[in-house]
């Protein structure tokens, strides 16, 4: 290298350094469907260019096992988009740092952590939008594989259906945890246990990730994919041969919410991104994926979802799956782990 | 007159400190990169959570778990299957190459290296697409799903052949004419002198090739984490335990257990070699086949299957990445190369590959021809060589999933020294580097021995310096060897996933990586486009590294030819 290149090429490096100087770089743990990502943070950028997220994602499990496991050197500076029942768990092992963002008080109180709605505290999370279970069929697989179209969780455990269904597994996977919690609170334990033995015999494999299940429903690789209504409007509206089918017995839900990690450097930035997340700019981003958001009046109705959607969402009790969120796992695991993907 | 003599012996005695700090510092390496991550790991399986001493109680609670232990039998299942059917088949396909007149030799050996080009995820994808349930050859598998053993052992069969192939092809290449026209003058039948004298004349060979594919195979990672469905094997339990479950210790408990067969096969495969004496004697007459239609024809149709089933395997690859939507929406597009904001990091996640592959081939080759050249053509300090040597052989025997959360436990404790690399592009370089150590080291030594000793002793006799000698020499004469040693770090840089799997981080994501969560979140197109990025740009170092090596045989190298 000439020394004017090298001359050249240091200018360039430190100017680099210098915009990156300025910015601050905030690490966001996030379960947020990854084909979102890059929005997430490109609308964020447009009301605070001098904040730069730097995205560590995965599946819910898989970030929750991780923060929990980081516990006493916590490499995250904040939570954008986890299950609430996860961020119950952290909450519970004292890992979030209480805060009100500006704007909390316009959010629907169904959405924010309780100790702010009924003790007044600082909520150590806000919730951000619904995600909601369902079934992704494939028409034209179910007429030649002679498997109708289901319209309960029951119809599942048909033996029709034996070797055409495929569900996430609920140790990594959001949505999976959220099936399984909700099928105990519809049914109670020991029930929901007997229904989960049945439907199990007629499941091909369980998956690492909650959109999986849609995503081979959609490519045929099964005619029956449990998984939530993110993923199936999205694959359907790009073309795939698949109908939502959304249970009659009524459907388990999850908040993506947001926290600030305690112990974080850089609580000011951290703030920024809570005060924007509460934010109606934000919920509108939240609402081109999920038909219910946090924000009062700002849902408009999404292609592919039905539009009683908030009726048919059961009266999940998010506590008691963060309480019993170990237990429900281990004995998922103990009865099931045979036939898992990872 | 006494200063002319005093300055040589301070040159010389100087010259020897730098050799030792040389050696020491190409221990070090090995010692920092290797022993006390594997040590660390060990510690870690016999400690609880907080890091007490609980003694064997992970291990008897790994044995109480049937769903853990069932993946050793499973592991050994799909292993000794796939073992069984490489061997058969790089043997017949090896045979054909050596010892047939077949026409297109030189074709099939070019395609028949392919799979090593490409990422083992790549084969798992395109057998989807091949035998899935939507798949074109199905109704094959007679209504056996290939998610599961079947789907494993085709896909760690089509990348573990080349390697066999390769092992296969340099033992039978040495034969010995003389043992084949006295076999023939008494008249023994073809069938026995196959018996007689060609099997027991690879049989090292053979064994050799048998154990380094079934360490390749119980070892992989890539192929039984995209296909293997609800069949778990040792690694993909690691896996399960230390990225699903953040549970470490279970995690180094596998570990250990996957680290016992490769480890056995390695120590199996070190007492061989040293078996092996010359076979071939200074007066062996190598054999050449004569042409004979009907072998030579059906050893061509035999090896050209072959080869059509790789080029199959590859050709599905490349059309699932451009078909709109598989299997109902059947026109092209170039879409899912874009990987906008898709899990894995998409063109960056390419370039930090490139990155690495150019760190590694640039730095390890330096570095590993440097210590295998101390080894063998320096003098003194016979027992830190030897030492050198032994160290720079053990990485053949370590998984690459158990050397990837090795380093999670040995880099990522609060107080290591070397704490800092953790996260950074440097610690994938290292842990690359080490992983696939041992070949280029073998490489290495065998290229040296080739050269005679003299050129050394005539430059010290010259008073050169030895970094002299070798910057001027030694290098220069063996660039066709460090070329095949770059070529083979960078390939194994870019398509490795096993050990990067556990140690990348959001600013050095790779593409290797980038394909299985592309995968995971069910972006099939997109996982197979980047499999098919990550084969061309293999492929296209490797052109170029043939057309440079062709270069440098014909203009730089003409000396080869008069020995």
């Amino acid at each position: 290298m000439t020394l004017q290149r090298s001359l050249i090429a240091s200018v360039v490096l430190s100017a680099a350094s210098m915009t990156a100087a300025q910015a601050t770089e905030l690490t966001v743990y996030t379960a947020v469907e990854s084909d979102d990502l890059q929005k997430y943070a490109e609308r964020f950028n447009q009301a605070h260019p001098d904040i730069e997220i730097r995205w560590v994602r995965d599946s819910t499990g898989v970030i929750t096992a991780r923060l929990l496991a980081e516990k006493d050197n916590p490499q995250a500076d904040m939570i954008w988009g986890l299950a609430a029942t996860s961020l119950l768990v952290l909450e519970e092992e004292g890992m979030l740092e209480r805060y009100a963002p500006a704007g909390i008080e316009k959010l629907d109180p169904k959405f924010v952590d309780v100790a702010y709605t009924r003790d007044g505290e600082d909520p150590a999370w806000v919730g951000m939008d619904a995600w909601v279970a369902s079934i992704c069929y494939n028409t034209i697989e179910g007429e030649k594989n002679g498997v109708p179209k289901p319209t309960s969780w029951n119809d599942l455990t048909q033996p029709e259906y034996e070797g055409h269904v495929i569900m996430p597994n609920p140790n990594s996977s959001g949505t999976g945890y959220l099936d399984v919690a909700s099928w105990l609170q519809l049914w109670g334990e020991e029930q929901g246990w007997d229904y989960m033995d049945r439907l199990h015999d007629n499941i091909s494999r369980y998956t690492h990730s909650g959109s999986a299940p849609c995503s081979l429903a959609a490519t045929g690789e099964t005619t029956v994919g449990v998984s939530f209504a993110f993923r199936g409007a999205r694959l359907k509206s790009q073309g795939a041969p698949i109908e939502l089918v959304f249970p009659e017995e009524g459907l388990g839900w999850d908040m993506e919410a947001a926290a600030i990690v305690a112990g974080t450097d850089k609580r000011e930035a951290a703030q920024t991104l809570m005060d924007w997340a509460v934010s109606q700019d934000a919920n509108e981003l939240y609402n081109e994926g999920y038909a219910v958001v946090a924000y009062p009046g700002v849902a408009q109705p999404i292609d592919n979802y039905p539009s009683n959607i908030v009726e048919r969402m059961i009266d999940a009790d998010f506590q008691w799956a963060a309480l019993n969120r170990k237990r429900v796992l281990d004995e998922w695991q103990r009865r099931y782990d045979s036939k898992s993907e990872e | 007159m006494i200063a002319s003599t005093l300055m040589p012996a301070r040159l010389r005695s100087s010259e020897a400190l730098i050799r030792l700090a040389a050696l020491l510092l190409g221990l070090a390496l090995l010692v920092v990169g290797l022993l006390l991550p594997l040590l660390t790991m060990l510690v870690k399986s016999v400690q609880d959570r907080n890091g007490d001493f609980i003694g064997l109680t992970n291990f008897i609670h790994y044995f109480q778990v049937p769903a853990l232990v069932n993946s050793i039998q499973q592991s050994l299942f799909v292993a000794l299957l796939s073992t069984m059917l490489v061997v058969s088949l790089a043997f017949l396909c090896a045979y054909g190459i050596t010892r047939t007149c077949m026409p297109g030799k030189r074709v099939f050996r070019v395609l028949a290296i392919l799979p090593i080009l490409a990422p083992s995820l790549l084969p798992a994808i395109s057998l989807v697409y091949l035998f899935g349930n939507q798949g074109w050859f199905r109704e094959a598998l007679m209504g056996q799903s290939i998610y599961g053993p079947i789907g494993i052992v085709m896909g760690m069969s089509f990348w573990i052949f080349p390697h066999a192939l390769m092992i296969l092809t340099t033992a039978l290449a040495n034969s010995d004419a003389r043992l084949y026209e006295a076999a023939e003058a008494l008249g023994t039948p073809k069938w026995r002198s196959f018996l007689t004298i060609t099997l027991p004349g690879v049989r090292y060979g053979l064994i050799s090739c048998t154990f380094v594919v079934f360490t390749l195979a119980i070892t992989d990672f890539g192929v039984p984490k995209i296909i293997g469905g609800q069949y778990s094997v040792l690694a993909t339990d690691v896996y399960r335990q230390v990225v699903g479950q953040q549970n470490f210790q279970m995690g180094a408990v596998v570990s250990v257990i996957l680290l016992l067969p490769a480890v056995l096969s390695f120590i199996v495969d070190r007492l061989i070699q040293r078996r092996q004496v010359a076979q071939l004697s200074a007066r062996a007459v190598p054999w050449q086949p004569t042409p004979a239609p009907l072998r030579d024809g059906l050893f061509a149709i035999f090896c050209y299957s072959v080869a059509g089933v790789i080029l199959l395997v590859i050709g599905t690859a490349v059309y699932a990445s451009l078909v709109q939507f598989w299997p109902y929406k059947l026109s092209l597009t170039l879409d899912h190369y874009g990987f906008d904001g898709l899990a894995g990091g998409g063109w960056s996640a390419w370039f930090n590959s490139l990155k690495l592959a150019f760190s590694v081939a640039l730095i390890g080759t330096l570095v590993v021809f440097f210590n295998a050249w101390l080894i063998e053509k320096s003098d003194g300090f016979a027992p830190l060589r030897q030492g050198l040597h032994f160290m720079a052989m053990l990485p053949m025997a370590v998984p690459g999933m158990v050397l990837g959360l090795a380093y999670i436990f040995f880099f990522n404790q609060a107080g290591n020294p070397f704490n800092w690399l953790y996260g950074t592009l440097a610690i994938l370089v290292l842990n690359t580097l080490i992983h696939f150590y041992t070949v280029c080291h073998l490489t290495s030594v065998t290229a040296l021995k080739q050269l005679d000793p003299e050129f050394e002793a005539v430059g010290a006799s010259l008073k050169v310096p030895f970094w002299i000698t070798f910057r001027r020499i030694t290098l220069p004469v063996s660039l066709p060897a460090v070329l095949d040693i770059s070529v083979y770090l960078f390939v194994n840089a870019m398509t490795t996933v096993s050990a990067v799997v556990f140690l990348y981080n959001s600013d050095t994501r790779l593409a290797s990586v980038a394909v299985l969560h592309l995968d995971e979140a069910g972006y099939f197109a997109s996982a197979a486009a980047m499999a098919v990025l990550i084969f061309l740009t293999s492929l296209v170092v490797k052109l170029l590294h043939a057309a440079l090596t062709h270069v440098l045989l014909t203009k730089a190298q003409r000396w080869r030819q008069a020995t």
